[in-house]
Protein backbone atom coordinates (compact mmCIF):
# COMPACT_ATOMS: atom_id res chain seq x y z
CA UNK A 1 0.00 0.00 0.00
CA UNK A 2 1.57 3.60 -1.29
CA UNK A 3 2.01 5.78 1.64
CA UNK A 4 -1.57 8.13 2.12
CA UNK A 5 -1.47 11.82 0.58
CA UNK A 6 -3.72 13.50 2.69
CA UNK A 7 -4.66 11.41 6.42
CA UNK A 8 -7.36 12.75 8.77
CA UNK A 9 -6.92 11.39 12.19
CA UNK A 10 -10.26 11.73 14.51
CA UNK A 11 -10.94 15.07 13.31
CA UNK A 12 -13.74 17.13 15.76
CA UNK A 13 -14.87 20.50 15.60
CA UNK A 14 -18.40 22.06 17.46
CA UNK A 15 -20.33 25.04 16.78
CA UNK A 16 -22.06 25.87 19.81
CA UNK A 17 -24.44 22.98 20.65
CA UNK A 18 -23.76 20.83 17.31
CA UNK A 19 -21.08 18.39 16.80
CA UNK A 20 -20.02 19.06 12.81
CA UNK A 21 -17.74 16.87 13.06
CA UNK A 22 -17.40 14.09 15.48
CA UNK A 23 -13.46 12.28 15.20
CA UNK A 24 -13.94 11.89 11.32
CA UNK A 25 -10.70 9.87 10.34
CA UNK A 26 -9.34 8.34 7.05
CA UNK A 27 -6.82 8.82 4.40
CA UNK A 28 -6.79 9.92 1.26
CA UNK A 29 -4.45 7.80 -1.66
CA UNK A 30 -2.39 10.03 -4.35
CA UNK A 31 -3.48 10.33 -7.42
CA UNK A 32 -6.71 9.25 -7.61
CA UNK A 33 -10.32 10.77 -7.47
CA UNK A 34 -12.24 10.38 -4.28
CA UNK A 35 -15.55 10.80 -3.99
CA UNK A 36 -16.76 12.43 -0.54
CA UNK A 37 -20.59 11.51 0.09
CA UNK A 38 -23.14 11.98 2.98
CA UNK A 39 -26.52 13.69 3.29
CA UNK A 40 -27.29 17.27 4.18
CA UNK A 41 -25.15 18.49 7.64
CA UNK A 42 -22.79 15.18 7.67
CA UNK A 43 -20.00 17.29 7.67
CA UNK A 44 -18.23 17.64 4.33
CA UNK A 45 -18.13 21.25 3.84
CA UNK A 46 -16.85 21.40 7.40
CA UNK A 47 -14.34 18.77 7.09
CA UNK A 48 -13.02 20.68 3.59
CA UNK A 49 -13.00 24.11 5.54
CA UNK A 50 -11.12 22.59 8.48
CA UNK A 51 -8.18 20.91 6.00
CA UNK A 52 -7.91 23.78 4.41
CA UNK A 53 -7.50 25.71 7.51
CA UNK A 54 -10.16 28.42 6.97
CA UNK A 55 -11.89 27.00 10.05
CA UNK A 56 -10.03 27.21 12.75
CA UNK A 57 -10.21 25.47 16.36
CA UNK A 58 -10.55 21.73 15.20
CA UNK A 59 -8.93 18.99 17.33
CA UNK A 60 -7.60 16.04 15.42
CA UNK A 61 -4.99 15.94 13.24
CA UNK A 62 -4.26 16.53 9.30
CA UNK A 63 -1.21 15.22 7.68
CA UNK A 64 -0.79 16.27 4.20
CA UNK A 65 2.53 14.42 2.19
CA UNK A 66 3.51 13.72 5.83
CA UNK A 67 3.44 16.96 7.23
CA UNK A 68 1.56 18.10 9.80
CA UNK A 69 -0.90 20.96 8.50
CA UNK A 70 -3.81 20.71 11.52
CA UNK A 71 -2.56 24.11 13.02
CA UNK A 72 -1.16 25.21 9.70
CA UNK A 73 -2.22 28.92 7.98
CA UNK A 74 -4.36 28.46 5.27
CA UNK A 75 -1.78 30.38 2.82
CA UNK A 76 0.68 27.87 4.24
CA UNK A 77 -1.71 24.96 3.29
CA UNK A 78 -2.40 26.05 0.26
CA UNK A 79 1.46 26.60 -0.72
CA UNK A 80 2.02 23.26 0.08
CA UNK A 81 0.16 22.08 -2.87
CA UNK A 82 -3.74 21.42 -1.06
CA UNK A 83 -5.98 23.99 -2.99
CA UNK A 84 -9.62 24.17 -2.52
CA UNK A 85 -12.88 25.57 -4.12
CA UNK A 86 -15.66 27.08 -2.58
CA UNK A 87 -19.41 25.77 -2.99
CA UNK A 88 -20.75 29.02 -3.43
CA UNK A 89 -18.09 29.95 -5.80
CA UNK A 90 -16.42 33.17 -4.05
CA UNK A 91 -15.04 35.64 -5.50
CA UNK A 92 -13.59 39.29 -4.94
CA UNK A 93 -16.20 41.13 -6.37
CA UNK A 94 -14.10 43.62 -8.07
CA UNK A 95 -11.21 41.81 -9.53
CA UNK A 96 -11.57 40.15 -12.85
CA UNK A 97 -11.62 36.52 -14.41
CA UNK A 98 -7.69 37.50 -15.69
CA UNK A 99 -6.76 38.75 -12.17
CA UNK A 100 -8.50 35.65 -10.37
CA UNK A 101 -6.04 33.55 -12.50
CA UNK A 102 -3.34 35.48 -12.01
CA UNK A 103 -3.90 35.44 -8.00
CA UNK A 104 -3.20 31.88 -7.65
CA UNK A 105 0.31 31.98 -8.90
CA UNK A 106 2.30 30.18 -6.47
CA UNK A 107 5.22 32.07 -4.72
CA UNK A 108 5.31 35.15 -6.89
CA UNK A 109 8.44 37.04 -5.77
CA UNK A 110 6.58 40.02 -6.78
CA UNK A 111 4.27 39.78 -3.89
CA UNK A 112 7.31 40.92 -1.98
CA UNK A 113 7.07 44.26 -1.06
CA UNK A 114 10.82 45.34 -1.60
CA UNK A 115 10.69 43.33 -4.76
CA UNK A 116 7.75 45.31 -5.94
CA UNK A 117 9.23 48.62 -5.03
CA UNK A 118 12.56 48.32 -6.57
CA UNK A 119 11.46 45.37 -9.32
CA UNK A 120 13.31 42.45 -10.19
CA UNK A 121 13.77 41.15 -13.97
CA UNK A 122 13.12 37.70 -11.96
CA UNK A 123 10.02 38.65 -10.64
CA UNK A 124 8.79 40.26 -14.43
CA UNK A 125 9.63 36.67 -16.11
CA UNK A 126 8.00 34.68 -13.18
CA UNK A 127 4.46 37.13 -14.19
CA UNK A 128 5.15 36.73 -17.51
CA UNK A 129 5.29 33.25 -17.87
CA UNK A 130 2.13 33.14 -15.08
CA UNK A 131 0.25 35.58 -17.63
CA UNK A 132 1.00 32.69 -20.31
CA UNK A 133 -0.17 30.13 -18.16
CA UNK A 134 -3.45 32.33 -17.05
CA UNK A 135 -4.26 32.49 -20.70
CA UNK A 136 -3.99 29.06 -21.66
CA UNK A 137 -5.58 28.22 -18.77
CA UNK A 138 -8.72 30.49 -19.88
CA UNK A 139 -8.85 28.97 -23.67
CA UNK A 140 -9.13 25.28 -21.65
CA UNK A 141 -12.20 26.57 -19.55
CA UNK A 142 -13.44 28.36 -22.80
CA UNK A 143 -13.21 31.86 -20.45
CA UNK A 144 -10.76 33.28 -22.74
CA UNK A 145 -13.77 35.58 -24.08
CA UNK A 146 -14.88 36.84 -20.40
CA UNK A 147 -10.93 37.22 -19.55
CA UNK A 148 -11.78 41.37 -18.55
CA UNK A 149 -15.43 40.43 -17.20
CA UNK A 150 -15.37 41.12 -13.56
CA UNK A 151 -16.18 37.61 -11.46
CA UNK A 152 -19.63 39.55 -10.53
CA UNK A 153 -20.59 39.45 -14.22
CA UNK A 154 -19.74 35.53 -14.99
CA UNK A 155 -22.74 32.67 -14.98
CA UNK A 156 -23.26 29.95 -12.49
CA UNK A 157 -21.16 27.81 -14.48
CA UNK A 158 -18.34 30.26 -15.42
CA UNK A 159 -17.95 30.91 -11.95
CA UNK A 160 -17.57 26.74 -11.05
CA UNK A 161 -15.09 26.82 -14.25
CA UNK A 162 -13.12 29.91 -13.03
CA UNK A 163 -13.03 28.18 -9.30
CA UNK A 164 -11.24 24.77 -11.40
CA UNK A 165 -8.91 26.78 -13.34
CA UNK A 166 -7.50 29.10 -10.50
CA UNK A 167 -7.22 26.30 -8.45
CA UNK A 168 -4.90 24.79 -11.19
CA UNK A 169 -3.07 27.62 -11.35
CA UNK A 170 -1.73 27.49 -7.99
CA UNK A 171 0.03 23.70 -9.00
CA UNK A 172 -1.45 21.73 -6.44
CA UNK A 173 -0.92 18.32 -5.80
CA UNK A 174 -4.55 17.94 -4.80
CA UNK A 175 -7.35 19.70 -4.71
CA UNK A 176 -10.82 19.46 -2.58
CA UNK A 177 -13.73 20.53 -4.98
CA UNK A 178 -16.66 21.21 -3.24
CA UNK A 179 -19.91 20.58 -5.10
CA UNK A 180 -18.48 21.54 -8.24
CA UNK A 181 -20.86 21.15 -11.00
CA UNK A 182 -24.17 22.35 -8.59
CA UNK A 183 -26.37 24.33 -10.31
CA UNK A 184 -24.60 24.44 -13.60
CA UNK A 185 -26.22 23.56 -17.00
CA UNK A 186 -26.32 19.37 -17.82
CA UNK A 187 -23.62 20.39 -20.87
CA UNK A 188 -21.24 22.25 -19.23
CA UNK A 189 -21.74 19.46 -16.43
CA UNK A 190 -20.13 16.82 -18.79
CA UNK A 191 -17.21 19.89 -20.05
CA UNK A 192 -16.53 20.00 -15.97
CA UNK A 193 -16.51 16.22 -15.68
CA UNK A 194 -14.54 15.98 -18.65
CA UNK A 195 -12.17 18.81 -17.30
CA UNK A 196 -11.78 16.59 -13.94
CA UNK A 197 -10.66 13.29 -16.26
CA UNK A 198 -8.12 15.45 -17.49
CA UNK A 199 -6.98 16.58 -14.13
CA UNK A 200 -6.66 13.38 -12.74
CA UNK A 201 -4.61 11.89 -16.09
CA UNK A 202 -2.32 15.26 -15.25
CA UNK A 203 -1.77 13.45 -11.65
CA UNK A 204 -3.48 15.82 -9.45
CA UNK A 205 -5.29 14.19 -6.82
CA UNK A 206 -9.04 15.27 -6.46
CA UNK A 207 -11.42 15.42 -3.45
CA UNK A 208 -15.01 15.69 -4.97
CA UNK A 209 -17.88 16.74 -3.05
CA UNK A 210 -20.92 15.72 -5.19
CA UNK A 211 -24.60 14.59 -4.82
CA UNK A 212 -25.09 13.52 -8.44
CA UNK A 213 -24.55 9.45 -8.14
CA UNK A 214 -24.00 9.82 -11.96
CA UNK A 215 -20.79 11.72 -11.49
CA UNK A 216 -20.04 10.28 -8.61
CA UNK A 217 -20.10 6.41 -10.52
CA UNK A 218 -18.05 8.04 -13.65
CA UNK A 219 -15.48 10.13 -12.12
CA UNK A 220 -14.52 8.29 -8.25
CA UNK A 221 -12.03 5.73 -8.03
CA UNK A 222 -12.96 5.31 -4.19
CA UNK A 223 -15.99 6.57 -2.81
CA UNK A 224 -16.02 7.94 0.99
CA UNK A 225 -19.24 8.29 2.96
CA UNK A 226 -19.38 10.55 6.03
CA UNK A 227 -22.58 10.29 8.21
CA UNK A 228 -23.08 12.71 11.47
CA UNK A 229 -19.69 14.12 11.32
CA UNK A 230 -18.09 10.87 10.68
CA UNK A 231 -16.46 8.54 8.91
CA UNK A 232 -19.25 6.02 7.45
CA UNK A 233 -17.46 3.85 5.25
CA UNK A 234 -15.47 3.56 1.56
CA UNK A 235 -14.97 1.63 -0.79
CA UNK A 236 -15.94 1.52 -4.88
CA UNK A 237 -18.95 3.09 -6.29
CA UNK A 238 -20.58 -0.12 -6.97
CA UNK A 239 -19.61 -1.55 -2.72
CA UNK A 240 -21.05 1.63 -1.80
CA UNK A 241 -24.35 1.97 -3.95
CA UNK A 242 -25.03 -1.79 -2.64
CA UNK A 243 -24.46 -1.17 1.43
CA UNK A 244 -27.37 -0.88 3.74
CA UNK A 245 -25.72 1.47 5.93
CA UNK A 246 -25.22 4.01 3.53
CA UNK A 247 -29.01 3.66 1.66
CA UNK A 248 -30.40 3.76 5.22
CA UNK A 249 -28.14 7.30 6.04
CA UNK A 250 -28.26 8.39 2.82
CA UNK A 251 -31.26 7.61 1.34
CA UNK A 252 -33.57 7.23 3.89
CA UNK A 253 -34.90 3.75 3.07
CA UNK A 254 -35.46 2.19 6.46
CA UNK A 255 -33.92 -1.06 7.44
CA UNK A 256 -36.91 -3.94 7.83
CA UNK B 1 -2.89 86.93 -3.38
CA UNK B 2 0.09 84.86 -4.87
CA UNK B 3 1.10 83.82 -1.16
CA UNK B 4 -2.02 82.79 -0.26
CA UNK B 5 -2.71 80.71 -3.55
CA UNK B 6 1.11 79.27 -2.87
CA UNK B 7 -0.12 78.41 1.16
CA UNK B 8 -3.35 76.24 -0.40
CA UNK B 9 -1.23 74.90 -2.59
CA UNK B 10 1.25 73.47 -0.43
CA UNK B 11 -1.33 72.47 1.68
CA UNK B 12 -3.24 70.64 -0.72
CA UNK B 13 0.00 68.95 -1.28
CA UNK B 14 -0.34 67.41 1.98
CA UNK B 15 -3.95 66.37 1.87
CA UNK B 16 -2.77 64.86 -1.59
CA UNK B 17 0.21 63.02 0.16
CA UNK B 18 -2.82 62.28 3.00
CA UNK B 19 -4.98 60.39 0.43
CA UNK B 20 -2.48 58.70 -1.45
CA UNK B 21 -2.01 57.14 2.17
CA UNK B 22 -5.47 56.35 2.54
CA UNK B 23 -5.73 55.15 -1.17
CA UNK B 24 -3.48 52.13 -0.28
CA UNK B 25 -4.51 51.10 3.11
CA UNK B 26 -8.43 51.31 2.43
CA UNK B 27 -8.95 51.70 -1.47
CA UNK B 28 -6.40 49.13 -2.16
CA UNK B 29 -6.52 46.63 0.98
CA UNK B 30 -10.05 47.50 2.76
CA UNK B 31 -9.04 48.96 5.46
CA UNK B 32 -10.63 52.08 6.91
CA UNK B 33 -8.39 54.25 8.73
CA UNK B 34 -10.73 56.67 10.75
CA UNK B 35 -7.49 57.39 12.67
CA UNK B 36 -5.23 58.87 9.82
CA UNK B 37 -5.04 62.25 12.05
CA UNK B 38 -3.47 60.78 14.75
CA UNK B 39 -0.76 59.51 12.25
CA UNK B 40 -0.62 62.76 10.94
CA UNK B 41 -0.31 64.22 14.34
CA UNK B 42 2.49 61.80 15.20
CA UNK B 43 4.74 62.52 12.64
CA UNK B 44 4.27 66.43 12.42
CA UNK B 45 4.94 66.30 16.78
CA UNK B 46 7.69 63.51 16.34
CA UNK B 47 9.37 65.81 13.62
CA UNK B 48 9.16 69.29 15.24
CA UNK B 49 10.42 67.55 18.77
CA UNK B 50 13.51 65.90 17.04
CA UNK B 51 14.45 69.02 15.02
CA UNK B 52 14.23 71.06 18.12
CA UNK B 53 16.93 68.61 19.72
CA UNK B 54 19.09 69.48 16.57
CA UNK B 55 18.19 67.16 14.23
CA UNK B 56 18.11 68.00 10.90
CA UNK B 57 15.04 68.39 8.89
CA UNK B 58 15.06 65.68 6.61
CA UNK B 59 15.96 63.29 9.43
CA UNK B 60 13.12 64.65 11.05
CA UNK B 61 10.97 63.93 8.24
CA UNK B 62 12.32 60.50 7.99
CA UNK B 63 11.68 59.42 11.25
CA UNK B 64 8.24 60.93 11.70
CA UNK B 65 7.14 58.65 8.60
CA UNK B 66 8.91 55.38 10.40
CA UNK B 67 7.70 56.22 13.88
CA UNK B 68 3.99 56.59 12.19
CA UNK B 69 4.34 53.35 10.27
CA UNK B 70 5.65 51.28 13.02
CA UNK B 71 2.97 52.42 15.35
CA UNK B 72 0.60 52.03 12.44
CA UNK B 73 1.92 48.14 12.09
CA UNK B 74 1.83 47.48 15.59
CA UNK B 75 -2.14 48.73 15.64
CA UNK B 76 -2.62 46.25 12.68
CA UNK B 77 -1.51 43.54 14.34
CA UNK B 78 -3.57 44.16 17.45
CA UNK B 79 -6.53 44.69 15.52
CA UNK B 80 -6.29 41.87 13.11
CA UNK B 81 -9.62 40.41 13.75
CA UNK B 82 -11.58 43.80 12.67
CA UNK B 83 -12.71 44.42 9.89
CA UNK B 84 -15.13 47.31 7.96
CA UNK B 85 -16.90 49.15 10.87
CA UNK B 86 -15.22 47.92 14.03
CA UNK B 87 -12.02 48.63 12.46
CA UNK B 88 -13.22 52.16 11.63
CA UNK B 89 -14.72 52.70 15.39
CA UNK B 90 -11.53 51.65 16.88
CA UNK B 91 -9.10 53.67 14.64
CA UNK B 92 -11.12 56.35 15.33
CA UNK B 93 -10.41 56.37 18.92
CA UNK B 94 -6.97 55.73 18.41
CA UNK B 95 -6.51 59.43 16.40
CA UNK B 96 -8.93 60.91 19.11
CA UNK B 97 -6.60 59.02 22.17
CA UNK B 98 -3.16 60.90 20.45
CA UNK B 99 -4.81 63.61 20.06
CA UNK B 100 -5.74 63.92 23.99
CA UNK B 101 -2.09 62.88 24.60
CA UNK B 102 -0.86 65.85 22.64
CA UNK B 103 -3.10 67.97 25.15
CA UNK B 104 -2.11 66.62 28.18
CA UNK B 105 1.49 65.29 28.08
CA UNK B 106 2.14 69.07 28.59
CA UNK B 107 6.35 68.52 29.27
CA UNK B 108 6.44 66.63 25.82
CA UNK B 109 4.15 68.56 23.83
CA UNK B 110 3.53 71.87 25.47
CA UNK B 111 -0.04 70.60 26.04
CA UNK B 112 -2.81 73.55 24.17
CA UNK B 113 0.14 76.06 23.64
CA UNK B 114 1.68 73.82 21.07
CA UNK B 115 4.96 74.12 19.72
CA UNK B 116 5.76 77.07 17.86
CA UNK B 117 9.24 78.13 16.18
CA UNK B 118 9.56 75.18 14.45
CA UNK B 119 12.19 75.16 12.07
CA UNK B 120 12.18 75.54 8.38
CA UNK B 121 14.34 74.59 5.66
CA UNK B 122 16.49 77.17 3.99
CA UNK B 123 13.90 79.79 5.01
CA UNK B 124 17.03 82.67 5.49
CA UNK B 125 18.81 81.41 2.69
CA UNK B 126 16.16 81.20 0.35
CA UNK B 127 13.74 84.33 1.69
CA UNK B 128 11.05 85.78 -0.83
CA UNK B 129 11.75 82.77 -2.89
CA UNK B 130 10.77 80.46 0.45
CA UNK B 131 7.14 79.81 -0.52
CA UNK B 132 7.92 78.81 -4.00
CA UNK B 133 10.54 76.37 -2.53
CA UNK B 134 8.16 74.56 -0.21
CA UNK B 135 5.48 74.60 -2.85
CA UNK B 136 7.51 72.46 -5.26
CA UNK B 137 9.29 70.42 -2.55
CA UNK B 138 5.79 69.08 -1.43
CA UNK B 139 4.59 68.53 -5.29
CA UNK B 140 7.80 66.82 -5.89
CA UNK B 141 7.11 64.63 -2.74
CA UNK B 142 3.54 63.96 -4.20
CA UNK B 143 4.92 62.98 -7.57
CA UNK B 144 7.53 60.71 -6.48
CA UNK B 145 5.39 59.01 -4.30
CA UNK B 146 2.48 58.62 -6.72
CA UNK B 147 5.02 56.90 -9.10
CA UNK B 148 6.77 54.55 -6.22
CA UNK B 149 2.97 53.61 -5.43
CA UNK B 150 1.75 53.07 -8.65
CA UNK B 151 4.52 50.76 -9.30
CA UNK B 152 3.98 48.93 -5.31
CA UNK B 153 0.16 48.36 -7.04
CA UNK B 154 0.30 47.74 -9.90
CA UNK B 155 2.82 44.56 -9.01
CA UNK B 156 1.66 41.02 -7.96
CA UNK B 157 1.91 42.81 -4.23
CA UNK B 158 -0.62 44.96 -5.52
CA UNK B 159 -3.29 42.20 -6.77
CA UNK B 160 -2.73 40.20 -3.86
CA UNK B 161 -3.57 43.84 -1.66
CA UNK B 162 -7.15 43.86 -3.37
CA UNK B 163 -7.88 40.65 -2.81
CA UNK B 164 -7.60 41.11 0.60
CA UNK B 165 -9.62 43.64 0.41
CA UNK B 166 -12.34 41.57 -1.50
CA UNK B 167 -12.21 38.75 -0.10
CA UNK B 168 -9.81 37.66 2.57
CA UNK B 169 -10.56 33.85 2.49
CA UNK B 170 -9.93 33.47 -1.41
CA UNK B 171 -6.58 35.50 -0.73
CA UNK B 172 -5.61 33.27 1.72
CA UNK B 173 -6.20 30.07 -0.64
CA UNK B 174 -4.39 31.88 -3.38
CA UNK B 175 -1.38 31.52 -0.44
CA UNK B 176 -1.17 34.76 -0.02
CA UNK B 177 -0.48 36.14 3.40
CA UNK B 178 -3.49 38.36 4.51
CA UNK B 179 -1.66 39.36 7.71
CA UNK B 180 1.46 40.59 6.43
CA UNK B 181 -0.47 42.39 3.48
CA UNK B 182 -2.74 44.07 5.37
CA UNK B 183 -0.03 45.27 8.08
CA UNK B 184 2.06 46.04 4.69
CA UNK B 185 -0.30 48.39 3.21
CA UNK B 186 -1.76 49.98 7.10
CA UNK B 187 1.97 50.44 7.47
CA UNK B 188 2.26 52.40 4.33
CA UNK B 189 -0.28 54.22 4.66
CA UNK B 190 0.02 55.52 8.33
CA UNK B 191 4.21 56.23 6.89
CA UNK B 192 2.22 58.60 4.17
CA UNK B 193 0.31 60.46 6.86
CA UNK B 194 3.54 60.70 9.03
CA UNK B 195 5.41 62.17 6.37
CA UNK B 196 2.44 64.55 5.50
CA UNK B 197 2.65 65.71 9.41
CA UNK B 198 6.22 66.63 8.92
CA UNK B 199 5.74 68.22 6.10
CA UNK B 200 3.15 70.39 7.27
CA UNK B 201 5.02 70.74 10.85
CA UNK B 202 7.86 72.53 9.35
CA UNK B 203 5.71 74.63 6.72
CA UNK B 204 3.42 76.36 9.49
CA UNK B 205 6.05 76.30 12.23
CA UNK B 206 3.42 75.71 14.94
CA UNK B 207 1.83 72.77 15.67
CA UNK B 208 -1.36 72.65 18.21
CA UNK B 209 -3.31 69.37 19.29
CA UNK B 210 -5.97 71.84 17.54
CA UNK B 211 -4.41 71.43 14.12
CA UNK B 212 -4.63 67.65 14.50
CA UNK B 213 -8.92 67.36 14.97
CA UNK B 214 -11.26 64.79 13.56
CA UNK B 215 -12.56 67.07 10.47
CA UNK B 216 -9.19 66.64 8.72
CA UNK B 217 -10.15 63.16 8.92
CA UNK B 218 -13.45 63.77 6.84
CA UNK B 219 -11.84 66.41 4.33
CA UNK B 220 -9.53 63.27 3.28
CA UNK B 221 -11.74 60.83 3.19
CA UNK B 222 -14.30 63.32 1.08
CA UNK B 223 -11.23 64.01 -0.73
CA UNK B 224 -10.66 59.57 -1.68
CA UNK B 225 -14.28 59.39 -2.42
CA UNK B 226 -14.61 62.00 -4.57
CA UNK B 227 -11.63 61.13 -6.66
CA UNK B 228 -12.30 57.34 -6.51
CA UNK B 229 -11.49 55.51 -3.49
CA UNK B 230 -8.95 53.09 -5.33
CA UNK B 231 -7.48 55.38 -7.89
CA UNK B 232 -3.68 57.18 -7.02
CA UNK B 233 -4.81 59.85 -9.52
CA UNK B 234 -8.62 60.19 -7.76
CA UNK B 235 -6.23 61.23 -4.66
CA UNK B 236 -4.61 63.99 -6.09
CA UNK B 237 -7.87 64.86 -7.65
CA UNK B 238 -9.99 64.82 -4.87
CA UNK B 239 -7.48 66.70 -2.75
CA UNK B 240 -7.31 69.70 -5.22
CA UNK B 241 -11.44 69.59 -5.50
CA UNK B 242 -11.79 69.38 -1.06
CA UNK B 243 -9.72 72.67 -1.00
CA UNK B 244 -11.42 74.13 -4.00
CA UNK B 245 -14.52 73.88 -1.78
CA UNK B 246 -13.24 74.60 1.37
CA UNK B 247 -11.15 77.83 0.82
CA UNK B 248 -14.10 78.98 -1.45
CA UNK B 249 -16.70 78.68 0.71
CA UNK B 250 -14.46 81.02 2.47
CA UNK B 251 -15.36 83.58 -0.67
CA UNK B 252 -19.14 82.40 -0.67
CA UNK B 253 -20.05 84.28 2.65
CA UNK B 254 -19.86 87.54 0.93
CA UNK B 255 -22.36 86.82 -1.36
CA UNK B 256 -24.76 85.31 1.38
CA UNK B 257 -26.40 88.12 3.31
CA UNK B 258 -27.03 88.13 7.31
CA UNK B 259 -24.69 85.59 8.76
CA UNK B 260 -22.77 86.15 11.55
CA UNK B 261 -18.97 85.31 12.03
CA UNK B 262 -19.54 82.51 13.36
CA UNK B 263 -21.73 81.04 11.04
CA UNK B 264 -19.08 82.13 8.31
CA UNK B 265 -16.89 79.62 9.19
CA UNK B 266 -19.54 76.72 10.05
CA UNK B 267 -19.95 77.30 6.24
CA UNK B 268 -16.93 75.59 5.30
CA UNK B 269 -18.21 71.99 7.31
CA UNK B 270 -21.86 72.73 5.39
CA UNK B 271 -20.51 73.28 2.10
CA UNK B 272 -17.96 69.56 2.54
CA UNK B 273 -21.00 67.93 4.10
CA UNK B 274 -23.30 68.94 0.98
CA UNK B 275 -20.15 67.81 -1.41
CA UNK B 276 -20.34 64.18 0.21
CA UNK B 277 -23.73 63.88 0.04
CA UNK B 278 -24.20 64.89 -3.93
CA UNK B 279 -20.77 62.68 -4.38
CA UNK B 280 -22.76 59.68 -3.25
CA UNK B 281 -25.91 60.58 -4.67
CA UNK B 282 -24.24 60.91 -8.18
CA UNK B 283 -21.13 59.22 -8.60
CA UNK B 284 -20.61 56.93 -5.98
CA UNK B 285 -17.50 55.45 -7.12
CA UNK B 286 -15.79 58.69 -7.17
CA UNK B 287 -14.34 60.80 -10.53
CA UNK B 288 -11.94 57.83 -11.55
CA UNK B 289 -13.75 54.56 -11.09
CA UNK B 290 -12.00 50.65 -10.41
CA UNK B 291 -9.21 50.11 -12.97
CA UNK B 292 -8.21 46.30 -13.56
CA UNK B 293 -5.59 44.72 -14.97
CA UNK B 294 -6.20 44.00 -18.89
CA UNK B 295 -5.58 40.31 -19.83
CA UNK B 296 -3.53 41.40 -23.21
CA UNK B 297 -3.18 40.92 -26.87
CA UNK B 298 -3.37 37.24 -26.04
CA UNK B 299 -6.98 37.98 -25.34
CA UNK B 300 -7.52 39.15 -29.16
CA UNK B 301 -6.64 35.69 -30.86
CA UNK B 302 -8.62 34.17 -28.08
CA UNK B 303 -11.95 35.61 -28.51
CA UNK B 304 -12.46 34.69 -31.92
CA UNK B 305 -13.10 30.86 -31.67
CA UNK B 306 -14.29 30.87 -27.87
CA UNK B 307 -17.28 33.19 -29.07
CA UNK B 308 -18.05 30.76 -31.22
CA UNK B 309 -19.35 28.50 -28.59
CA UNK B 310 -22.22 29.27 -27.08
CA UNK B 311 -21.65 30.98 -23.59
CA UNK B 312 -22.96 28.95 -21.01
CA UNK B 313 -25.96 30.50 -18.88
CA UNK B 314 -27.70 28.94 -15.84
Amino acid sequence: MTHAQLEIADLSIRFGGIRALDGASFAIQPGITTGLIGPNGAGKTTLFNCISGLTPGATGQVRFCGRDISRAEPQEISRAGLVRSFQLARGCENMTVFEHLMLYGPRQRGEGLIVAILGNPEARRQEEALREEALDMARRLKLAHVLDNLVTRLSGGQKKLLEIGRALLAKPKMILLDEPMAGVNPTLVQDIADHLVEIRKSGISIVLIEHEMELIERLCDEVIVMAGGRFLTRGSFSDIAGNRDVQESYLGIRRQ
Amino acid sequence: MTSYLLFIGTITAIYALLSLGLVVSWGQAGMVNLGLVGFFGLGAYCSALLTKLGAPIGLGWVAGAALSAVIGVGFCLLTRTLRGDYLAIVTLGFGEGLRLVELNERWLTGGSDGISGIRAPFKDALGELYPWFYFALAWTLVALVAWMLARVLGSPFGRALRAVRDDEKVAAVAGKNVLRLKCQAFGIGAALFGLAGGLYAHFTSYISPDNFVVQLTIYIFLAVTAGGYSRLIGAVFGSLAVMTILESSRFAAEFIPGLSAVQIASLREFAIAVALIVIMQLRPQGVFGLRNERAGSARADAAAPAAAIPAPSK
